[in-house]
């Protein structure tokens, strides 16, 4: 289960870099022999729960139970990872291995992309508290995606972290818990799949880049976005929307449940639909039966986007 | 009623296994819920593939008084077909995650049937007898000509071969955001409470527009939800009493006259955990998978990842019981993470009696507890042990270094072949096993 090839990897990776930054590799080294065994069972099991978390189904709804209880189990570890300074080692070691973007285990992938960071983050000992306002992404590449989404720059990279990417994973985090904002979005919103499978899609293309090379990506954010059409609605919600379905469960179409502080791209395609749908006002129940025939229209707009 | 196991006049033996004998299981065809009627008449059992397929108990033979009746296809229909969400581009599963029957109040019997997010009522009728000697049309239905109706008759009922009709007479659609996870049928019969991760709805059984929310957990914030709701059931005779478990292991009871909003508990089930026995995994094994009344409706019990707990309603600090449903499984749990098999959600089910308690393992197993003689019993649901009437063979897994003849490893579990959900008849001593896309039913050997 836990193969003592596992600890050789993890020096490997150190060990690789080593033109520059032998200082930092000399102290990471060091760092990393301490590690017990227990260290690493728990690294692997670290590993292996933001692997769940990444990993999406993209057809079906995932399974919120299992994606909260996951989410709780990587916060567990953090957090008895930062009491004992583990963190702020690994944190570390691997950014310098990042920095000579040799880094290649694969069992450390999903640390990396947890622990990829901005220079400026480097140096802090101290978990950043989650940023609230800002991308929210689940990994960092998701937060990527969303950021570049929002700046509409088709051109840039996967592995171009732009400033503002929050370290999503630092300890105390609530950055576990955007996956299932990723879901909530999903789900509680009308936002739109698409955006969880560029997400997901580009979360495993985008371990499966890192493995190859974290150097420049080959794909263009426009592939790995595809037919991104429907972005992130307004954060607050639509009063005259709830009104109109104020019998049937208001949350279903609870705008506001989308992850907060999202950086939204004006609406299009459907959303325009369901505000042009706020404007009918209120009606006494037979909305679920006008639901249902605004959402046959809304089908019809939705075939005529993606073009099926 | 008999007890589980142990005594000599009492044993389990084969009697019907239902579903394809083929290696290659259709996902359609896996059984995700079996439920008995309340007299125990009816056995309804839902799939992956969105039907229903019930079975009813056919009458005892009269020349062999010993052996009961079986349980032949009574009725079979699609209950939910997959949807598409368009708003969300996601796919709504067509399995039925719960069946509840409603207690019988005419000929009809009536049942609720749910999937992710739309719970159907259906009404299954009989028919056996059909009016004949209309005046309008023929007997294969044409019309008839008006001007050649000469005289009038008043159409006969006539016998005619029993029919049996399912037929969908409500739909309560559009209440639930995340995925419907119980259904309860409430002692009044005129309500019931559905369930999603986190939120708790109450309806009429007559209206289908409106749902009252009870509960919601939802924080304002999601990044701040660290617990779901995982099971929901209604009091067997407080109409106003519910109870709902988590995803933490515990479980709060509440009273429907204290608030509209039942947010504020009225009671609270936790046990306190054990610090020895703390690991990363603690809290997804404490997560519970079910929770059932016992029929007296003194006690309930639950189900989490390893054991069976019975908890006294008047008793929040810790269960009166717990029964160990497979220990052995506490040291593989990395392996279990890694292939997700510690997220499955395993049923249990009291007996008519509430002396008994029955659960499902892996590798096609099931226990059952015997809550007086604590005695317990593994048994397994296999094809190899399906002659007719042919006595079940308790079966044993080996902990230690030394396998004993007969017993099996932990390592050569199946942990494909899971038991998840499993049913008691409500008076006799019959169960209902769900082995993937199998039913096997059990009876006691009637001495």
């Amino acid at each position: 289960m836990f193969p003592k090839g596992t600890k050789r990897k993890f020096s490997d990776s150190r060990e690789e870099p080593v033109a520059g930054g032998e200082d930092v590799n000399q102290s990471s080294l060091a760092a990393v022999r301490m590690l017990s065994s227990y260290s690493l069972q728990r690294q692997s099991l670290l590993d292996m729960s933001l692997i769940k978390l990444q990993l999406c189904h993209m057809l079906v709804e995932p399974n919120l139970c299992r994606s909260v209880l996951i989410a709780n189990t990587v916060r567990q570890i953090q957090e008895e990872m930062t009491q004992d300074g583990t963190w702020q080692i690994m944190t570390q070691a691997l950014s310098a291995a990042n920095a000579a973007a040799q880094c290649s285990a694969d069992r450390l992938v999903a640390t990396e992309v947890l622990c990829r960071q901005t220079e400026a983050a480097q140096g802090e000992q101290v978990p950043k508290p989650f940023p609230v306002v800002g991308s929210e992404g689940c990994p960092a590449e998701e937060v990527l995606e969303e950021e570049e989404a929002a700046a509409a720059e088709v051109g840039m990279t996967m592995s171009t972290v732009s400033p503002q990417a929050p370290t999503s994973y630092l300890p105390g985090t609530f950055g576990m818990d955007p996956c299932w904002e990723e879901e909530e979005t999903g789900e509680d919103d009308d936002d739109d799949e698409e955006e969880d499978s560029e997400e997901c899609g580009s979360g495993s293309e985008g371990e499966e880049r890192e493995r190859d090379s974290l150097v420049e990506d080959t794909r263009t954010a426009e592939q790995v976005f595809g037919t991104f059409e429907i972005k992130n609605p307004a954060p607050s919600p639509d009063p005259a929307l709830e009104e109109l379905f104020s019998d049937v469960d208001a949350s279903y179409y609870d705008l506001d449940t989308v992850l907060t502080g999202m950086q939204s791209v004006p609406k299009m395609g459907p959303y325009d639909l369901l505000e042009s749908l706020s404007s009918h006002g209120p009606s006494p129940l037979s909305s679920s039966t006008s639901c249902r025939s605004d959402l046959n229209e809304l089908d019809h707009i939705m075939e005529i986007i993606v073009g099926s | 009623m008999a007890g589980v196991a142990g005594g000599n006049d009492f044993q389990w033996c084969f009697s019907q296994v239902k579903g394809a004998i083929d290696e290659d299981v259709a996902e359609a065809d896996i059984i995700s819920t079996v439920e008995f009627n309340h007299s125990g008449e009816l056995l309804a059992t839902g799939d992956k593939g969105g039907r229903v397929v019930i079975f009813q108990h056919e009458q005892e033979c009269k020349n062999r008084p010993n052996l009961r009746g079986e349980y032949n296809v009574y009725s079979t229909f699609q209950s939910h077909e997959p949807e598409f969400d368009y708003l969300k581009s996601l796919e709504i599963e067509e399995k039925i995650n719960k069946i509840r029957w409603l207690p019988q109040q005419n000929s009809a019997h009536f049942l609720l049937s749910t999937n992710d997010k739309t719970i159907k009522l259906w009404k299954i009728g009989e028919r056996d007898k059909r009016a004949e000697g209309y005046n309008l049309k023929d007997e294969d239905g044409r019309l008839r000509d008006p001007f050649r109706i000469t005289s009038l008759r008043v159409p006969v009922l006539m016998p005619m071969d029993l029919m049996v009709e399912a037929s969908p007479r409500r739909v309560f659609a559009n209440a639930h955001t995340y995925h419907i996870n119980s259904i309860s049928v409430n002692s009044d019969h005129q309500t019931y409470l559905s369930a999603d991760d986190l939120r708790i709805n109450l309806w009429h059984l007559e209206i289908t527009d409106r749902s009252f929310n009870i509960v919601d957990i939802k924080p304002a914030n999601m990044e701040e939800l660290t617990e779901v709701i995982t099971a929901a059931e209604c009091h067997p005779n407080q109409c106003n009493v519910f109870v709902y478990s988590s995803s933490k292991g515990t479980i709060r009871l509440c009273d429907m006259r204290t608030a509209a909003l039942c947010d504020s508990h009225t009671k609270f089930f936790e046990e306190p955990e054990d610090p020895s026995s703390r690991s990363f995994f603690s809290e997804i094994i404490s997560s519970i998978s079910d929770v059932k009344f016992s029929h007296s409706g003194r006690y309930m019990m639950t189900r989490d990842y390893l054991s069976v707990k019975v908890w006294d309603l008047n008793m929040e600090n810790r269960p009166v019981e717990t029964y160990q449903v497979h220990e052995y499984l506490r040291s593989k749990l990395c392996s279990l993470y890694e292939n997700d098999c510690i997220f499955d959600k395993f049923e249990c089910c009291w007996n008519g009696s509430d002396s008994a308690i029955m659960t499902g393992s892996y590798n096609n197993f099931f226990r059952m507890f015997d809550r007086n003689t604590r005695k317990d019993i593994t048994l397994e649901a296999s094809r190899e042990s399906s002659k007719p009437r042919a006595t079940l063979k308790p079966r044993k897994v080996s902990t230690g270094g030394k396998r004993k003849k007969d017993e099996i490893s932990v390592d050569s579990l199946d942990f494909n072949k899971k038991i998840l959900h499993t049913a008691w008849h409500p008076k006799e001593n019959v169960i209902a096993v769900a082995a993937t896309n199998n039913l096997y039913i059990f009876q006691d050997k009637i001495n």
